[in-house]
């Protein structure tokens, strides 16, 4: 509970200090309603416009990002691929400091999240490609806690709520995990392998 | 409407049943021969307002445009075990119900709780409303031990204890005795692990959370300090995962004990486990073995409490007292294994070992009940048979979450579960194999139905009182919610 309001008043302070417009569609303090910003003072941010800036809260949930009408920054470009369980390669511009998570949810992809980004589930599991897989800084034990529940678990997997994208994660491939069709009827899971 | 009842033809003709007399004052054509709508929105029922009933309804409802979805609930409130059964000290797993929220209020959904499928409305009935019909309502009851004594005080299900310091309506009277030093608890799954880590928890953890008043003050007044945690197979066996292993092991306030021998062997069988066995086997050998720096040291001997694994013990008896009314012990059966790895058996040796305790919790599994006879069910098994969510030997009939796999699982688990019998009815749709050339009514006749027969149904947002009610109780003793305890004043909040 502690943990929510700071989380709550430093998203606020942290957009009053760094000017940034926030999108609070995709965010998490936004569904819960426990949002600090108020929505009438937007306008207000309009006026003192910087780089684009993109916000997270400290536990990595929100991100935000600028109104489409500047032109990109390039270097703070970083493009993913997403490979739905069909199999189809889904292209994104993202910027760094994007949670993958929460990406994927703006792009209509469905990564579910089901407890929100707070390291207890496993239902944003993917696998990131190998080129990248090295880049990505070391799981915390509390990540890797959770990918020992997830099915279908390999070497390259990762929670994709704890992926926030950086240069060098420029052209990372996410792919989501096939959902078996061969659920075992005791509810077995199998090995990973 | 009764008025358009009975002025209606074919109506009021006493040998049509109740069902058909509705069906044909709402669409009086819909049997004539040669009639037929054939662009109809399909109606789907899921019966089960938990996790494996909401994300059957998300895929539902994400991958088919036209489908409506209609969620049955019988108790007042959604959301079953993420309620019900997620312990009070892990908020943050029940985020999930923000999703099913917003499933809820999707445009194609309804949520009718308060409707006891199987009672006040039959499979059958709902089948004749529905295009689809999923059963999804979990498992109510659990294994029972077989043994001497399990009706004794102080011997609970864990499916019951859990219950009760959740506020499920049907374990309010529970009233366990906690006037004693030493709990066991049979089996060494996460719902173990719940009970022990609740039973041990400082009370100032405990009382920040959702956990039932009533509950946490027993909890305050309880003598217990020693908490055994009995698997009748060793410990590379231990059906918990290593999130709830390092909450007992950083428990504020405790220590663990173990028996250094049941870890002979272990250390030698790692290298051959896959990862997430091997990273919870290590955990366990470090916590049973290894020799703690000062600071630990010191920890432990300040802790006032412990809990511990017990391994190769399979209940036996529970013991009472010369009255015997009372618990004051369990009797252990010694087993030894055969074979290795998860397939390993534990066989018995004949040797047993009485523990004294006032408290014994058997946390060996839920289980499915059959929700009706026209239902196929696998009593065995207690799981309804069916191949990737349709139900066998059986049409328009599908199921999802523990009553189609078993009683084991995460929220992921479930949710993938679900997800399969989603696209299974989908694919059922588009191929035809599931006819959805005539007209069904839906919630219209059902809700008629239940009216007939003094059934009131809750919606979704009457919910949203009951929540707004037990949000604003909880806030005033620092909680997350106060929960409502009775189905009575839930039902009293949801009509205001």
């Amino acid at each position: 509970m502690a943990a929510a309001a700071a989380v709550r008043s430093s998203m606020g302070l942290t957009l009053r200090l760094s000017r940034a417009i926030p999108d609070c569609s995709s965010c998490p303090l936004n569904r819960l309603k426990s949002c600090g910003v108020n929505p009438q003072s937007r306008g207000s941010f309009e006026s003192f416009r910087t780089m684009n800036r993109h916000l997270q809260t400290s536990i990595g949930l929100c991100h935000s990002e600028e109104g489409s009408s500047n032109a990109e920054d390039p270097e703070d470009v970083v493009n993913v691929v997403y490979i739905d369980r069909s199999g189809q390669r889904i292209p994104v511009k993202a910027k760094v400091g994007d949670n993958v998570l929460y990406l994927a949810h703006k792009h209509g992809i469905d990564l579910e999240g089901a407890c929100e980004a707070s390291l207890a589930c496993s239902t944003c599991h993917v696998y990131v490609n190998a080129e990248h897989f090295d880049k990505l800084p070391d799981p915390a034990e509390r990540e890797d806690d959770m990918l020992d529940m997830a099915p279908m678990l390999q070497e390259n997997s990762r929670l994709g709520c704890q992926i926030i994208l950086t240069p060098e994660l420029d052209g990372i491939e996410l792919t989501l995990p096939k959902i078996t069709r061969n659920f075992y009827v005791d509810g077995h899971v199998p090995k990973p392998h | 409407f009764l008025v358009r009842l009975k002025t209606m033809k074919n109506t009021t003709d006493p040998s049509l049943g109740l069902y058909t007399r509705l069906n044909k004052a709402f669409f009086p054509f819909a049997d004539s021969p040669g009639v037929r709508f054939s662009s109809c929105t399909p109606k789907v029922c899921i019966v089960g307002s938990g996790p494996a009933g909401f994300y059957t309804a998300q895929h539902l409802l994400k991958t088919h445009q036209n489908v409506h979805v209609d969620i049955y609930e019988r108790l007042p409130v959604p959301f079953g075990l993420v309620r019900f059964g997620v312990a009070p000290d892990h908020p943050e797993v029940k985020n999930v119900i923000n999703t099913f929220t917003q499933t809820a209020k999707h445009s194609r959904c309804r949520f009718y709780g308060n409707v006891n499928v199987g009672k006040d409305v039959s499979v059958g009935e709902l089948k004749q409303a529905y295009h689809a019909v999923v059963l999804s309502y979990g498992a109510e009851g659990n294994r029972s031990m077989g043994v001497p004594g399990e009706g004794l005080a102080g011997v609970y299900s864990a499916k019951d204890f859990v219950g009760w310091y959740n506020g499920h309506p049907s374990c309010r009277e529970l009233n366990p005795d906690l006037n004693c030093e030493t709990a066991v608890i049979l089996g060494q799954g996460n719902v173990a692990l719940d009970v022990a880590r609740v039973l041990l928890s400082p009370i100032d953890i405990l009382k920040k959370t959702d956990i039932t008043q009533p509950a946490l003050e027993a909890l305050v007044r309880s003598q217990i300090r020693r908490v055994l945690i009995v698997g009748r197979r060793g410990p590379v066996q231990v059906a918990c995962t290593i999130k709830e292993l390092r909450e007992m092991v950083n428990l504020p306030g405790t220590k663990s004990e173990m028996v250094e021998a049941d870890f002979d062997g272990v250390t030698e069988a790692l290298k051959d486990l896959p990862r997430p066995r091997k990273r919870l086997t290590e955990l366990l050998l470090k916590t049973a073995l290894d020799t703690p720096g000062d600071k630990e040291q010191q920890r432990r001997h300040q802790a006032s409490r412990t809990w511990g694994f017990r391994f190769f013990r399979s209940p036996s008896e529970v013991l009472a007292d010369a009255d015997g009314n009372k618990t004051v012990g369990i009797r252990l059966a010694v087993t030894r294994l055969e074979g290795s790895g998860e397939g390993a058996r534990a066989v018995l040796t004949g040797e047993v070992e009485d523990v004294t305790c006032g408290l014994v919790i058997s946390s060996i599994g839920y289980k499915s009940h059959p929700i009706d006879p026209s239902v196929p069910f696998d009593t065995r098994r207690a799981v309804i048979p069916n191949t990737m969510g349709r139900v066998k030997q059986a049409t328009g009939l599908y199921c999802s979450g523990w009553l189609k796999t078993g009683p084991t699982g995460v929220i992921a688990t479930t949710m993938n579960n679900s997800f399969d019998t989603a696209r299974s009815l989908v694919e059922d749709m588009e191929s035809e194999a599931l006819d959805l050339s005539s007209v069904k009514t839906g919630s219209e006749v059902i809700s008629a139905l239940l009216e007939e027969r003094g059934v009131k149904s809750v919606s979704f947002s009457d919910w949203e009182k009951i929540d707004s009610v037990e949000m604003s109780r909880g806030e005033a003793s620092g909680k997350p919610r106060e929960k409502i305890l009775t189905v009575e004043e839930m039902i009293q909040v949801a009509r205001t």
